[in-house]
């Protein structure tokens, strides 16, 4: 397994250099791989940055959308903030807990789900809203939300 | 739309018959030229700083140095902010020429743009648009690349020297100031950074002129604002008005009739309640704003509000200086204790106490402007704090 890890960090590298300034879209070309950054893969970016491995994990976990816990293959982020809270942000919540029998911060069993709030993602005119990995779903309501988890659901089973 | 509000179509107009002319038009002038005509307009950040474009370009112009950069902040997370990704999905091409303007007067060959991780998905057409822009400045000869740097979710990297950190490889956390960005900016280099709509504003004085610019808005308030507008209106979206306008004709426009309190500028602005609505104006006179205006109406309890900012602040909050990390922590903490009657309504006054003491300790804006929903949501609705 890990032969195919060392692979990707060192194509990562081989698109945005060993610069400290490559560090950043590194961090975010494993994120949109693997969902989230292992230990094993920090090391491994420190080794070919030639920086310390804890500057690594420093910068990775000053970002909320670095994760650095497992995480599934699908990360669905709420937004909690004021205008989305106002219009019905927690039977948003409610929906998706109950069809994936997961609480906020978890992930299914099968790896597929994580579910995770988030701050402001600038959809106010437009909340609820919500990211899935880079997409953004807004002016969702409990019966909107079904069918978009549902969807993936079935996406996933194909 | 009411007479009084006038529409402004400035931002979001039509592009210019011919791809890239403003910009075309603008490479052949004299600098001194363009920031004369910038000086004119009046024209300030679009940020919410509302700092002077003009100078901020003419400082970063006389600084000698073989390399500079010009870096366009669309890193907008202010809670109630929307204006910017539609502004770059709407019309990129003027964002893009802004910036190359912006290369030509203080000499830098180098654009950045710092895109927020929300906004990844805009990231396919953007580029499209980018490569479109290179070979146009490649035809006019104008050596002025643009790249596109994304973030990863964090709220204070729009704070411009966190922002600098951020595309250096860093945790973002903001730096000390001086030396501002003018001198040493990303990399230690003289940068000029500014708004998505700043830019925006440059190209279109360049196409207008200032005077025609300055026709809108008011004395401090020069020329129109995109205005991102939610809560309990019946019509959210974006807006172009023109700035110095009175909030009480803002509401009567955007209101439910129903309409308790306006929160302006964001979770960093300030929360204007009803009676107060006809003496505030909308701009760098009154209250200043990048843009959000959040309208809550009777229903809405304001303190869930302002603990919903302070929940934002206290998460968003780099941990770096201890006002800002221990502060906002308290102050969510603190009224928390007041409604539950475990302090006395006193303690609320040593609460805002804290938060002007944050206001003038803590190291950047983030820490610093806690104080302004703060103490204008506890000082309008203090009953709601405690009942």
């Amino acid at each position: 397994m890990p032969n195919n890890q060392d692979n990707l960090i060192k194509e990562l590298v081989g698109t945005y250099g060993r610069e400290r300034t490559s560090l950043l879209p590194i961090l975010q070309g494993v994120i949109s791989q693997k969902n989230f950054i292992s230990d094993f893969d920090m090391t491994e970016i420190a080794k070919e940055l030639d920086i310390s491995a804890a500057q690594v994990y420093g910068t990775a976990t000053f970002y909320s959308f670095l994760d650095t816990a497992a995480r599934g293959k699908y990360v669905i982020r709420i937004c909690k903030t004021i205008t989305c809270d106002m219009h019905g942000r927690k039977e948003i919540i409610q929906t998706i807990e109950n069809m994936l029998k997961i609480k906020v911060g978890e992930t299914t069993q099968n790896k597929i789900f994580t579910l995770l709030e988030t701050n402001c993602l600038g959809w106010c005119h437009k909340g609820p809203a919500m990211l899935i990995n880079d997409q953004p779903y807004s002016e969702l309501t409990p019966e909107k939300v079904h069918e978009i988890i549902a969807e993936y659901m079935n996406n996933n089973r194909r | 739309m009411s007479e009084l509000i006038q529409r402004v179509d400035l931002i979001f107009g039509e592009y210019s018959d011919q791809k890239y002319k403003v910009l075309e038009e603008a490479l052949k002038r004299p600098n001194d030229d363009i920031i004369k005509d910038l000086l004119d307009s009046g024209l300030k950040g679009r940020g919410g700083a509302g700092f002077p474009t003009a100078l901020k370009w003419k400082f970063t112009a006389e600084v000698p140095s073989d390399e500079k950069y010009v870096v366009c902040n669309a890193d907008e997370g202010e809670p109630g902010t929307f204006k910017d990704r539609e502004i770059l999905s709407r019309v990129p091409r003027k964002v893009f020429s802004g910036m190359a303007i912006c290369g030509k007067v203080i000499g830098s060959n180098k654009g950045l743009i710092y895109l927020r991780g929300e906004y990844k998905f805009m990231l396919p057409e953007l580029l499209k648009e980018l490569d479109t822009y290179h070979e146009h400045a490649k035809k006019l000869n104008h050596n002025f690349t643009i790249e596109i740097r994304l973030g990863s979710g964090a709220y204070i990297c729009g704070e411009e020297s966190a922002l600098f950190e951020s595309m250096e490889g860093k945790r973002g956390e903001p730096r000390n100031k001086p030396p501002y960005p003018t001198t040493s900016g990303f990399m230690g280099k003289p940068t000029v950074i500014n708004n998505v709509e700043t830019f925006v504003n440059v190209l279109m004085i360049c196409r207008i002129g200032p005077v025609q610019f300055r026709k809108l808005g008011t004395t401090d308030s020069r020329g129109s604002k995109v205005f991102s507008v939610s809560g309990d209106t019946p019509k959210p979206g974006i807006y172009e008005l023109e700035l110095g306008m009175p909030l009480f004709q803002f509401v009567d426009e955007f209101g439910d009739g129903d309409t308790k309190a306006v929160q302006v500028g964001g979770a960093s602005g300030f929360c204007v309640p009803r009676k107060k609505f006809k003496d505030t104006i909308i701009g760098f006179e009154g209250v200043p704003t990048g843009g959000s205006m959040m309208i809550f109406n009777s229903s809405r309890s304001m303190y869930n509000v302002l603990h919903n900012y302070l929940d934002f602040f206290e998460e968003e909050s780099c941990g770096q200086c201890t006002p800002c990390r221990v502060g906002c922590q308290q102050l969510r903490k603190g009224i928390e204790a007041v409604k539950r009657g475990e302090k006395p309504v006193l303690y609320l006054e040593q609460l805002m106490k804290l938060a002007e003491t944050m206001k003038i300790t803590a190291k950047c804006g983030l820490g610093q402007s806690v104080a302004n929903s703060f103490s204008s949501i506890v000082s309008n609705f203090k009953e709601e704090m405690i009942y």
